[in-house]
């Protein structure tokens, strides 16, 4: 454990709290208030079922609110990852930078990475992945994302990163060559990730990289 | 024309089947945990299959403006193999997910003791879970089947219409609507069903209870089968509103018992070349899951 365990449950949002239904709200006070006893097997119920109680435009949001509060420990992020859905998994990939101090939680960063679910490929690429990541993985993962269309404005700590990196510099002008000898299209993003790579351009300021119950900041 | 397809197995399908299916107006699936044409040989199999079921299946779905749903299961099948019936172990905590919409395919294959004791575990399993059940009726010896099926479900927990008997056909349609469960058809290009006959059958015995599928998998199948159907319905004579209860309405008021069926299709971000399913789409094609 990289934390010390809340004494009282996670109050919601104000904009969350507005948008639930009543009976939505009720089932998220509760599931907040038991998960602030930390993480047991009704945690990890309420993290399973959080779409149809609340509805899925609001399901991230309780999940990533639910494991705040329970705050897991890797080995509990790591079985929750792997016992759950899509959905579940994005909202562990989305809570680690708030959750996971050291780089213990890569192993699920790399699994997400290694998958085409553009979900999971988003969700891997906040914060903790800017903080941990391999430059080597991190590389291909910004190829990645221009294989797979995944915009890079939502790659965490992009620009600090890319800056100067003469190797990526060369991956993305190899494969624009590629593309352009098969005659498709370069994808704008590489142009705008290769710009970053510039060791000549101002670098840029250091983000925060903490911040919201999202874990989407970049 | 809005289309539900009850009982597919999309894992088996191309991508080009689920643009066609979408083309055709197939709208949502539901995909039964079944056997891979082979056998498993742990339960570490199962889960793969299940995390697919879960993942990525529904991902591809919604590339062609489809929703997936699935159920979850021991098929009857493998419910025979010792090295496959520890899953049954694993399978409450994929039963709590919210895209698992019944307990399914379960019944029974060959009628064996091993059979009888996956299905009455299961069909509580679902009462424990607040699911309805998808029972598989066996493709041998069917009506004997049939009765030993409904003889489980009536000493089950589960009252019959949260139950939905599958592979119904001529001989097996009267004494399973008479128990009051749902009455699933699956029509096939040469065995099970054909639509004619389904047509038929769906004139004899009304539509009220009927879910026709096109349990479409690794063999010769047609997805397209519910789109045939409902054509011929309105060829026939039945109305449009009859198709859409048949092909729509039926099934989501079946899978609706499970309070999670879900029918808007998430918006996916996902607008791929090279390493991905949308690979080589014409230039300037968008997928269909963002029209």
């Amino acid at each position: 454990m990289t934390h010390s365990a809340p004494s009282t449950a996670t109050p919601l949002p104000n904009g969350l709290r507005r948008d639930l239904t009543p009976p939505a709200r009720a089932w998220l006070d509760q599931a907040l208030a038991e998960a602030a006893q930390g993480m047991t097997p009704t945690t990890e119920l309420r993290l399973a079922e959080a779409a149809r109680r609340c509805g899925r435009p609001h399901a991230d949001t309780a999940r990533i609110l639910i494991l705040q509060a329970a705050h897991p420990t890797p080995a509990d992020l790591t079985r929750v990852y792997h016992r759950g859905t899509a959905e579940e998994r994005r909202a562990v990939l989305h809570s680690l930078p708030h959750l996971v101090a050291g780089p213990e939680a890569l192993p699920l960063v790399e699994d997400a990475l290694r998958t085409n679910d553009t979900r999971l490929l988003t969700a891997a690429l906040g914060p903790y992945a800017a903080r941990h990541l391999s430059a080597h993985l991190w590389r291909h993962a910004i190829l990645k994302c221009l294989f797979t269309g995944v915009p890079v404005t939502g790659v965490a700590q992009l620009a600090a990163r890319a800056h100067g990196d003469a190797e990526l510099a060369r991956m993305l002008a190899d494969f624009a060559a590629e593309r352009t000898a098969a005659g498709r299209p370069v994808p704008d993003d590489l142009h705008r990730v290769l710009a970053l790579t510039d060791p000549e351009a101002a670098p840029p300021l250091p983000a925060p990289d903490g911040g919201g119950p999202h874990g989407k900041e970049s | 024309m809005r289309l539900f397809d009850p009982h597919i197995h999309m894992t088996s399908r191309t991508t080009d089947d689920y643009e066609a299916m979408r083309a055709a107006g197939v709208r949502a699936v539901v995909e039964p945990a079944f056997w891979l044409g082979q056998p498993r040989t742990s339960t570490a199999s199962f889960l793969d299959y299940f995390d697919s079921l879960l993942g990525w299946e529904p991902f591809r779905a919604a590339q062609y403006g489809i929703a997936h749903h699935c159920t979850i299961a021991l098929n009857p099948k493998e419910a025979n193999d010792p090295r496959c019936t520890p899953v049954l172990d694993e399978l409450p905590r994929y039963l709590v997910k919210d895209r698992v919409v019944a307990v399914g395919e379960i019944g029974y294959d060959s009628m064996t003791p091993a059979e009888d004791t996956a299905l009455a575990a299961q069909l509580q399993l679902a009462a424990d879970h607040g699911l309805p059940a998808l029972v598989h009726t066996p493709h041998r010896d069917k009506a004997a089947g049939l009765r030993r099926t409904l003889d489980a479900v009536r000493e089950s927990a589960l009252t019959p219409e949260r139950v939905l008997l599958d592979h119904l056909n001529e001989t097996t349609v009267k004494e399973a609507k008479d128990s009051g469960c749902w009455l699933g058809f699956s029509v096939y290009p040469d065995t099970k069903m054909d639509e004619e006959r389904m047509v038929a059958v769906l004139r004899a015995y009304g539509p009220e209870q009927a879910l026709v599928n096109s349990a479409a998998d690794w063999g010769r199948s047609d997805p397209l089968k519910t789109r045939k159907v409902a054509d011929l319905m309105l060829a026939e004579g039945f109305t449009e509103d009859d198709v859409d209860r048949v092909l729509w309405r039926n099934p989501v008021a079946f899978y609706g018992l499970s309070g999670r069926l879900d029918l808007d299709v998430a918006a996916t971000e996902a607008t791929h070349e090279g390493n991905t399913i949308l690979r080589g789409a014409p230039k300037g094609t968008a997928p269909a899951g963002q029209e």
